[in-house]
Parts: structure tokens; C-alpha cells; sequence
């Protein structure tokens, strides 16, 4: 058969017949939702298109030249007007309430959802889970939880897509953004940079891996650095000098750390703040900015010194301290022993990271 | 419309000619119409320059109310002095440049070059009291992204004690340089362009172009110098007076 | 109330012996003219050169999306070619497109005047362009340009080492040009309407018009800021837009979109205007709602500054400024759902007849309902996550963009053809490319809707292979659609010296430009014009062609 045809159109043929996508995959419970408004969005469209069509090939048949030569002239109609502003607008805001419903619960995870940081660079997506899983242009989930990405770019803007997910976001250098899914469905999906990044743009792209919860855990337990992100996160805290403010006694020049993760407090300016992620990575670049009330502005900034990656660790080590015990510990800990900044030890799957600290 | 007019264009058909100035362009009918389209024009332009800096005043709305503190100890580094002079000579350019369009419009060829002649002096004097700022502030290593440093900043000024910048805070006095210089410069590059044309207006104005019912330029270059003057009054509080008062 | 007017017989017709096209020779003539028809023809001349460059680029673009590697071009010369072709196409000839050309041409016309208000300011806003032009060319010769036409940063401040400055000057100056095309335009409609031409007498093409030119003259400069601080930032490095310090990247994007989004406008706004005229010409009917119409177009260019952030809904805007965005620009789709389907309700009772521009007019109204209706997907906050910066939105834009305003420019094109140049195309060459341009356009874009619901983001080199079907669909049809460009280019070029002679008024349109000889003279008219009449007063028209044949009797 393939003799008789041209060699191109042939392998057009079979990939036509066995490898031709129409419809992406609904893999997350968000994607169901998305889609029933997409087709009802098609829907309005056929309506509105079939009724400019309808009028525009009826008129033109029934009143052609050579049907009616003479044209009636005519002023126009309040009435039609008004109907064809308000039909239009009843089911524009029909989309609308519906796309921000859907926006609303796209954009606002829920509580319990699991956290997974990714930093986007040129041309790559590197992925931290906190149990000291990295991992790079790949990402491991389990279904039917519910996962919350907090992104950030260290370089220029990128945008992180899962199609099948119908999830996007934004991946901004200088601050967090977040998005959360819960996949529904276990397969491998695209992962996407939908933001031009430059050169190889179209290369940084990835795969979602959604696993029953068992395979999970087994990939998770294989793959892990042996080092959480919060242990990571200790040691950098020693090693940049935290502690020696933020040390948890009394008299520290420091604010106490512990349990400060979603607490409320208050600024120089009497502002009220919830520490968030957010808000621990820019007072670690940004201290006076968000000068915790009652504290001198001492603090050095880190700006330029630590990583994005290092960051994640920091706050991911601050997200957890629950007791001032752990601080104390973090000061044994670190004049014993020789500080290792956010690398991977050997042995594990995923590739070395760089440095948690920026050689100057 | 009369049918048979429009109908009947055939053949060479020249310019109806009227009783009309030299000045009068062949597309307007007569005077009142061309002087009040080259002054809707030219208040349409200034719109123009308004959306221009616009931009920049927007970009310092929002940057000054995060780093207020860097904003405050930038704001104190300039020479008010400096500030407050090329005010008052840019205000009182704008009382010569009001004067000039009056002798203009009374048909005085002499005043109108007098007044055209200081309002040329005082701009360039704004000019050279802005390039004076300029050069101070290259000196202090104040130009963000050539020379910035803003360890000169960190510590109060004699006149500003209180100004102890964190680190941090610092830093972001680039962020008020930046806008201090694209604004001012900006601004500059409106006086350098006014100072020019209004050089080639005068050099017209001696041959008296402008005295003899033709004011319509001398008026319009007018609103652009003072609206040049109304930036200047925007930018002077805005860059030069924050927390003065402290 | 009912007209009958028959098409008039062009055997007898002949060329004036003067007009100004013949008024004076040689390219001095031309290269100082202050004639706004003339300057017209220039613009015409410069932005069909800058749409063929443009429009080989995205050859190029859809040769490489042949196969899902990168095999014809590497990635960097792709980032290249799609923003040449992005950056050409918006702001050398979109932006400029019927404005410029068609608009220059006929606005003094319509509004009965000898020229715009400002010759001189008009030519030198094509001298702009031109430079601008050059300097694009320049970019383009010497290494070329990857921002993307949206100059993100801190891409293009940081991270890239190619002719960003320049490119951004060339924009700069051309966004000038268009700035002092737009302030001519208000200028004139405000101060240079013939005795007797009120607002509401104005063509619908005149107030389309004056609302793209308020877009122009209050979003342009925006632009031009912005773009300063651009190139301020990559070659002194002032910190803005730089994250690192301090600055905000999303500034810059809040900056670019507030003139970006109305651009859109800018350029559909005047096709919306072609549109009007083409329709009630070969309907022989007035556009019905005119108010409805022109108020529309207000409404647009109003509404079209509010809108800007819809480009941003997944950068983390706050969720409740994109509500407020998302509703906006649900409002804005609604004055050109009014104008649909008052130009549909045009053709009720009209008396049609189908010559090329009522083709082109027919496309656009087809093309535009589906860009349009596309646009509420995106604008639609949920429905955006998933769509937005993948091949949905490139399909949409394009259906607008081309399918909307490049029809419209043909159209008019077509429409004018026999006033600019006082000779006819040929017609039926020209209905087969109307034709063979509404398929091939389909064909490539219709698939990327598709493709983009898939998840196929833009600007990719490369894709995922089962992409490659749907990929090779638009890159055959875009074949077609280039037979499509390339015919009005050849025929109208042959139409100059061998077209039918087409006399004054072949539409027997009620156009002011209509009633005077074709190709003008430079004074457009031999006396100021009285009006009289409405626009589109057919029955005037009538009344006028039977006094003319009794006076000639």
C-alpha cells in the first residue's frame, strides 16, 4: 500500500488514524466543569453565529437585485435594538457569572491541600516536594488529593499549564503565585510552559505522572533526596546567621518564628498581616518593608544572596516549626556540624541542584 | 448639496479665489477656522503628553506607596533649593511666554521678540540648573544603574538625621532615581524641544511673521510651553517636597 | 419609501483630464505632497510592502508547524520570524491599515473638506512610519528580534541579546505616526465639516473613524512611555520593571496592555467603518440603527480603555480586580453584537446585488461573529485559565484581525478602488479571490480553536506529535490563503493601466466622495459642498441622477 502513496502522506494517514488528538483528557475534578462551560460558551456561539448566518443568507436570497429591484428604506427600530443589546447582555452575564465561579474555585485551594513548590528558569521546571523529592520537568501526584502548586520563576515570566487539568498559572519571578487540582484520573499529562520564555521555549515542557495513592508512595519513598525541604531549610537557617536573631529567647532581636506560619501580626506601620508563604520570602529579601511592630529595623537583606530554591527551603522550615524547642536544637545542630546548602546527596534519582546560596 | 456643482466638476478647475491673508493655508476657509484647528489640534497633542506622563506618574503613584521610606530620603537628597529656583524660573517663563502671545496679538514686533528672548533665557536657564542637579547627583552616585550606590543613603544627612534606611530600603531609593530621572528627563527633553522651536519661532518672529494677524503659532506653542511649566509644577511636589515637613 | 437605483453605464465613461493623481509629476511631487490623497497612496504602496513581509513570515511560521520538530527553523530563528511577523503586521499594518490608507483618502472627502487640518503633520506621520519602517528592516537585516510583539519583561530587558532598542524605537516612532494620523482625524472631523455636514449627517465610516482616532491619540502614547522605560532599563539598567530590584514586571505589563488592548480596537474599529459603507451600498439602503451604529463605535472605543487586565488574568491579579475586568469586557462585546446584527438587518428589504467588497463585507461579518463570540470565551475568567496564551487565543485574534479587519481592508480596498485610482478591478477575478481568501482562512485558523482547546500553547517550535494533524490542516489552508493575498495584489497592480474606466459614481453610492470625479482633483472639490442630506439618503441619490439626465435632456 505505502508504494502507492507518497511516503509523507502515508505516515500523515497513519498518524491521522491512530494518533490524533481532538479533545484533551479530563483528568482533574476541576476539568468537568471547565468543559460544561466550554461546550455551553459553544453552544451561545452556534446560536449567534447560526443567527447573523440565517439573517445575513435569507435576506441576500430574498431580497437580491434580481428579486427586488427596488430597496425600502428604512430608519431603524428602538425596539429591535433593544432586543439585540439585551439578549446579548443577559447571555454575556450569564458567562460571566459562570467563568468567575469557575475562576473563584480554580484560583482558591482548599485547605488540606497538599504543597508541591515549583521554580520555573529557562528552560526548565524544577519541582520540590517537601518530603525532598526534586525533580525535574516531571511531577508526581497522587489522585484525589487535592494539590496546591506555589510557583515562582527565578528568571523571566513562564506559565505553568496542565491542558488536562485545565489549570494555568502565571510563574512570576519575585513572588509566589499559587494554583491547586486535584487529579482525577491516573496517567501521564502534558506539562506545558504556555508563556513565552525565549529561545527554547518550546522545550520546557514536562510531564504530570498521577499515580493511585499506593504507587505514590511507593515513588515517593524511592525517590526521595533522604533530606526534607524543612531540613534543608534548617540548615540554611543556621548557616545564613537566622538564629542568632531569631532565637526564640525573650530577648532576641528577632522576632520568634515558631508557629508565626498563619498567624496574624502586626507591622510598624500598625497594618495587621497574615504570614503567609509569601510574605516569609519577602521579609527574608524585604525586612524593613514589613517591619514587624515592636523590632529594630537591623535585619540585613538577602536579596541576590539566596536562591529561589533556598528560599522554598527556608520558608518551608519556618512553615513548620511548631515549638521554640526546634530553633534551640537548630543552634546545637549547626555548630556541630558542617553546613550542606540545599544540595542532593548522590544516589538519588533526581539531578544535582544548584547551590542553595549564590557564590558572589 | 447643489447637485449640478458637484456633477459638473470636469476640466481644470483652479482655487476660488478669495480675499484671503498670505498665511491662510488653501484647505481652510478663512482665518477662524484654521486658527481654531491648530489650537484644537494642539490641545489634542497636549492630551497626548498627558497619557505620556501619565504612564510615569502612575508608575510613581504605585512604587512610592510601597517604598515610601525610600521615596522620603530620596526626596531629601535633592537640592531643594535647586527645586524651588527652577520653579520660580519656569513660572516666571510662563508670564514672559503669556506676555509674548499678548504683543503678538497686539502687533508689537518689539515686545514680542523681548518676551520671546527672556522666555528663551529662562529656559535655558531651568536647563542649566537641571544639568547642574544631574551632574551632583552622578557625583553622589545616585544615577540607578551606572553608578548607584545607595550606601550614601543609608545614613541621615545633615539636614535629615532621621533618614537611617535599612539595607533593604536602601535599595529601593534605585527604584525612586529611576522615576526621578525618566521624569525629569523626560520633562528636559520637553524644555530642549520648547527652548528649539521657540529659538525658530523667534528667528521668524524677526522677519514679524507673528505681527500681523498670524498668531496662531506664538498661541499654540504657548499652551505647550505652559504645559510643560504644569508638569514641572506636578513633578517639583512630587519628587522634591515628600516629607518635608519632618 | 423606496428607491430604485440602477448601476450607471460605464461604456461613456471617461478619465478627467486632470486630477490628482496627473495634477503635477515626478517623485518630488510625490515625496512633498501635502495632498491627503496622495500621502493615501503612499501609505498604501508602504503597508502592502510591509503585509507581504509580514505575511511571508508567517510562511515561514507555518511551514516550521509542518512537523512537530524543529526542523526547518532552529527555535531562536522561530522566535524570530513569529515576532517579526507580529510586530510587522500590528504596527505596520494593522494599526495603520484602512486608517492611513483608506481613511486618509476619504475622511476630508466625507466631511466635505479640501484636506485634513494638518497636511504637513500627515505626511510626516508617513515619513515616521517610513523611518520607522526601516528601521524595522534594519532589525530584522542585522540579527533580528525574539521578544515576542509584547516586549515582556524582564525578557526583554535581561535575558536577551538581540536588537530589542531598536525594535522598540521602530515601534516608538511608528506609534507616533499613528498618533498624529488619529489627532489630523479629530481635528478635521471637528473643525473642517462642510456647511451643512452635522454629526449625524457624517458617514458611519467617519465616526468609526473618530472613535479609533480617540483610541490613537489617549492609548499610543502609553505605549511610548513604556517603552522608553523599556529601553531605558536594558541599556542603563533604571530598575522599573526589574523584579530584582524592586521593580514590578506586572507594571510593565499593566502599561503595555492599557494601550494594547484598545490597539485592538484601533484596528478593528475602522474596518467596522468600510463595513458600514460596503453594505448599505449594495444593498441600496441606509444602515439601519444608524444612531445605534455610531454610538456603538463610541461605546467601543470608551469601554475598549477599561479592559486591559483581561490579558492578565492568570499573572495573579487580584481576583477581584479580574471580576470587574472580566465584566467590563463582557460589556464591551455588546456594541458589536449591535453592530452585527444591525448590519445584517441592513440587508432586510434592500435590494443586493454581490460585487467584490459586498464579498469581502459578507466574510467579515462571518469571520467577526466567530472572533467576536471566541473573545466572550476569553473573557469569560474560567473559561481564560485553560484558553489563554495557547492556540484559542492566536485563533481568536486572528479571526478578528484578519478574518475581520483584513476582509474589511479588502473590502474597502475593492470598494474605493475606482475613486483612488478612476479605474475598475476586474470583477470576477476578484470575487474568486474573495472567495478562495473566506476558505483558506477557515482552513488555517478554524483548526487552531481546536488545537488550542487541546492546549497547544503559541509560540511554540515544537510540539507534541499528535498535534501534528491539526498543524498540517492550517498549514495547508494558509497555503490557500496566501493564493488568496497574492491575487488582489497582481490584479489590482494590472487594473491600473488596463481596468475599465469606472466613471464617478459606479456603486451609485450616496457617499460625498461618490459625487465628485474619479480620481479626485487635489481640491477634492470645485466649491465647498452644501449638504444637504444623511448619510446613505438614497432617495437624494435617486432625485439627483433624474435631475442630471433632465438637465441633460
Amino acid at each position: 500500500m505505502q508504494h502507492f502513496i507518497s511516503p509523507v502522506l502515508w505516515q500523515f494517514l497513519v498518524k491521522w488514524l491512530t494518533n490524533f488528538a481532538i479533545f484533551p483528557p479530563e483528568a482533574s475534578s476541576i476539568a468537568p466543569y471547565a468543559d460544561a462551560l466550554y461546550f455551553f460558551l459553544i453552544f451561545i456561539s452556534v446560536i449567534g453565529l447560526g443567527a447573523v448566518a440565517a439573517l445575513v443568507v435569507t435576506f441576500s436570497i430574498r431580497y437580491r437585485q434580481s428579486r427586488n429591484p427596488v430597496a425600502t428604506q428604512i430608519e431603524g427600530s428602538t425596539l429591535l435594538e433593544a432586543t439585540w443589546t439585551i439578549i446579548p447582555l443577559i447571555l454575556f452575564m450569564i458567562t460571566f457569572v459562570w467563568g468567575a465561579l469557575l475562576y473563584f474555585r480554580i484560583y482558591s485551594p482548599p485547605p488540606n491541600a497538599m504543597n508541591i513548590y515549583v521554580v520555573g528558569k529557562q528552560w526548565m521546571w524544577k519541582i520540590e516536594h517537601p518530603g525532598g523529592q526534586h525533580e525535574i520537568n516531571a511531577l508526581h501526584i497522587p489522585i484525589n488529593r487535592p494539590i496546591q502548586l506555589t510557583l515562582i520563576s527565578q528568571d523571566v515570566f513562564h506559565s505553568f499549564s496542565v491542558p488536562a487539568f485545565r489549570v494555568k498559572r502565571e510563574v512570576i519571578p519575585g513572588r509566589y503565585n499559587t494554583v491547586w487540582f486535584e487529579a482525577t484520573k491516573p496517567g501521564v499529562y502534558h506539562l506545558f510552559c504556555t508563556q513565552y520564555c525565549g529561545t527554547l521555549h518550546s522545550q520546557m515542557i514536562g510531564w504530570v505522572y498521577a499515580m493511585t495513592p499506593e504507587d505514590y508512595e511507593a515513588w515517593a519513598a524511592g525517590s526521595t533526596s533522604g533530606h526534607s525541604l524543612a531540613q534543608n531549610g534548617e540548615r540554611l537557617f543556621a548557616s545564613l546567621g537566622c538564629n542568632s536573631c531569631h532565637n526564640g529567647s525573650p530577648n532576641a532581636h528577632g522576632p520568634n518564628l515558631a508557629k508565626v506560619y498563619g498567624s496574624r501580626v502586626q507591622l510598624q506601620n500598625g497594618q495587621f498581616v497574615t504570614v503567609d508563604d509569601a510574605f516569609l520570602r519577602d521579609t527574608i529579601l524585604n525586612p524593613t518593608l514589613h517591619q514587624i511592630a515592636g523590632y529594630a529595623p537591623i535585619m540585613p537583606t538577602y536579596q541576590g544572596q539566596v536562591t529561589e530554591d533556598a528560599l522554598i527551603d527556608l520558608v518551608e522550615y519556618i512553615k513548620r516549626l511548631d515549638s521554640d524547642y526546634r530553633i534551640e536544637q537548630t543552634i546545637d545542630n549547626s555548630a556541630s556540624q558542617p553546613v550542606q546548602t540545599g544540595t542532593t546527596p548522590a544516589g538519588t534519582s533526581a539531578p544535582v541542584l544548584p547551590p542553595g546560596t549564590v557564590k558572589q | 448639496m447643489d447637485s449640478h456643482t458637484l456633477a459638473a466638476q470636469t476640466g481644470e478647475i483652479g482655487h476660488v479665489e478669495h480675499e484671503h491673508p498670505p498665511f491662510l493655508r488653501h484647505h481652510f476657509e478663512n482665518v477662524a477656522q484654521q486658527r481654531e484647528a491648530a489650537t484644537f489640534g494642539m490641545w489634542l497633542f497636549l492630551l497626548t503628553e498627558i497619557m505620556f506622563f501619565g504612564g510615569l506618574f502612575c508608575a510613581y503613584l504605585i512604587f512610592r506607596n510601597w517604598y515610601y521610606p525610600a521615596f522620603v530620603a530620596g526626596s531629601h537628597s535633592l537640592h531643594i533649593w535647586a527645586g524651588t529656583l527652577n520653579t520660580t524660573l519656569l513660572i516666571v517663563s510662563s508670564f514672559t511666554m503669556a506676555m509674548a502671545v499678548h504683543a503678538a496679538e497686539v502687533r508689537h514686533r518689539k515686545p514680542l521678540l523681548a518676551w520671546m528672548i527672556a522666555t528663551i533665557i529662562l529656559g535655558c536657564g531651568f536647563l542649566c540648573v537641571k544639568a547642574y542637579e544631574w551632574h551632583d547627583e552622578w557625583v553622589e552616585h545616585h544615577v540607578p544603574g551606572l553608578n548607584f550606590n545607595p550606601a550614601t543613603l543609608e545614613h541621615g544627612t545633615k539636614a535629615y538625621p532621621d533618614d537611617n534606611l535599612a539595607p533593604d530600603m536602601a535599595q529601593k531609593t534605585s527604584i525612586y532615581f529611576s522615576l526621578y530621572f525618566a521624569m525629569t528627563g523626560m520633562h528636559a527633553l520637553h524644555m530642549i524641544i520648547g527652548v528649539s522651536l521657540l529659538t525658530f519661532l523667534l528667528i521668524r518672529a524677526w522677519g514679524g511673521a507673528y505681527t500681523s494677524g498670524h498668531i496662531a503659532p506664538v498661541e499654540n506653542f504657548g499652551l505647550y510651553w505652559h504645559f510643560v511649566d504644569i508638569v514641572w509644577i506636578f513633578l517639583f511636589p512630587l519628587l522634591y517636597l515628600i516629607s518635608r515637613h519632618q | 419609501m423606496s428607491t430604485i437605483v440602477s448601476l450607471p453605464d460605464q461604456s461613456t465613461a471617461t478619465l478627467p483630464k486632470v486630477s490628482y493623481l496627473n495634477k503635477e509629476y515626478g517623485l518630488k511631487s510625490w515625496l512633498l505632497t501635502g495632498d491627503h490623497k496622495r500621502i493615501a497612496v503612499l501609505y498604501m504602496i508602504s503597508i502592502t510592502l510591509f503585509f507581504f513581509i509580514g505575511g511571508a513570515m508567517a510562511a515561514l511560521i507555518r511551514l516550521e508547524l509542518l512537523t512537530p520538530t524543529t526542523d526547518l527553523l532552529a527555535a531562536d530563528t522561530y522566535n524570530k520570524v513569529f515576532t517579526a511577523h507580529g510586530l510587522i503586521m500590528v504596527f505596520f499594518f494593522l494599526v495603520p491599515s484602512v486608517p492611513a490608507t483608506i481613511g486618509n483618502f476619504c475622511i476630508p472627502i466625507m466631511v466635505g473638506a479640501k484636506d485634513l487640518a494638518f497636511p504637513k503633520i500627515n505626511l510626516l506621520s508617513w515619513y515616521l512610519y517610513i523611518a520607522a519602517g526601516i528601521m524595522m528592516i534594519c532589525v530584522l537585516v542585522f540579527g533580528g528580534v525574539d521578544t515576542g510583539w509584547t516586549f515582556t519583561t524582564p525578557l526583554s530587558t535581561h535575558y536577551l541579546n538581540t536588537n530589542v532598542v531598536s525594535a522598540g524605537l521602530a515601534v516608538f516612532l511608528a506609534g507616533f505616526s499613528s498618533i498624529f494620523t488619529g489627532l489630523n482625524f479629530i481635528v478635521t472631523i471637528h473643525r473642517m465639516r462642510a456647511p451643512g455636514m452635522t454629526w449625524f449627517r457624517l458617514p458611519l465610516f467617519v465616526w468609526s473613524h473618530y472613535a479609533a482616532s480617540i483610541l490613537m491619540v489617549l492609548g499610543t502614547p502609553v505605549l511610548a512611555i513604556t517603552l522608553v522605560l523599556v529601553v531605558l532599563e536594558r541599556t542603563i539598567g533604571i530598575g522599573v520593571f526589574d523584579p530584582s530590584k524592586g521593580g514590578d514586571p506586572l507594571l510593565f505589563q499593566h502599561l503595555f496592555w492599557f494601550y494594547s488592548h484598545p490597539a485592538v480596537y484601533i484596528m478593528i474599529l475602522p474596518g467596522m467603518g468600510v463595513i458600514s459603507e460596503v453594505i448599505s451600498t449594495f444593498s441600496r439602503k441606509r444602515v439601519f440603527g444608524y444612531t445605534a451604529v455610531a454610538f456603538s463605535s463610541v461605546a467601543i472605543a470608551v469601554f475598549g480603555f477599561f479592559v486591559w487586565a483581561h490579558h492578565m488574568f492568570i499573572m495573579g491579579i487580584s481576583n477581584y480586580s479580574a471580576l470587574v475586568f472580566s465584566l467590563l469586557t463582557m460589556l464591551v462585546a455588546v456594541p458589536s453584537a449591535i453592530k452585527i446584527f444591525n448590519w445584517s438587518a441592513t440587508l432586510y428589504k434592500g435590494s443586493i446585488t454581490f460585487e467584490t467588497p459586498m464579498l469581502y463585507a459578507f466574510g467579515f461579518l462571518g469571520l467577526f461573529t466567530i472572533g467576536g463570540l471566541t473573545g466572550v470565551f476569553l473573557g469569560s475568567l474560567g473559561m481564560d485559565i485553560h484558553l489563554t496564551e495557547t492556540y484559542f487565543i492566536v485563533a481568536h485574534f486572528h479571526f478578528v484581525m484578519v478574518g475581520g479587519m483584513l476582509m474589511a481592508y479588502l473590502s474597502g480596498v475593492h470598494f474605493w478602488w475606482p475613486k483612488i485610482t478612476g479605474r475598475m478591478y476586474p470583477e470576477g477575478v476578484s470575487k474568486l479571490a474573495a472567495v478562495i481568501t473566506f476558505v483558506g482562512f477557515i482552513l488555517t485558523f478554524f483548526p487552531q480553536f481546536i488545537l488550542g482547546y487541546l492546549g497547544m500553547p503559541r509560540r511554540y517550535a515544537a510540539y507534541p506529535p499528535e498535534f501534528q494533524v491539526l498543524n498540517v490542516f492550517s498549514s495547508a489552508g494558509a497555503t490557500v490563503l496566501g493564493v488568496g493575498y497574492l491575487l488582489p495584489l497582481l490584479y489590482l497592480t494590472w487594473s491600473l493601466k488596463y481596468g475599465k474606466i469606472a466613471g464617478s459614481n459606479p456603486w451609485q453610492a450616496t457617499g460625498l466622495e461618490w459625487q465628485i470625479q474619479s480620481p479626485p482633483l487635489t481640491e477634492n472639490f470645485a466649491e465647498t459642498p452644501i449638504v444637504t442630506h444623511e448619510a446613505y439618503d438614497y432617495e437624494w441619490l435617486a432625485n439627483k441622477t433624474r435631475n442630471e439626465v433632465q438637465t441633460v435632456g
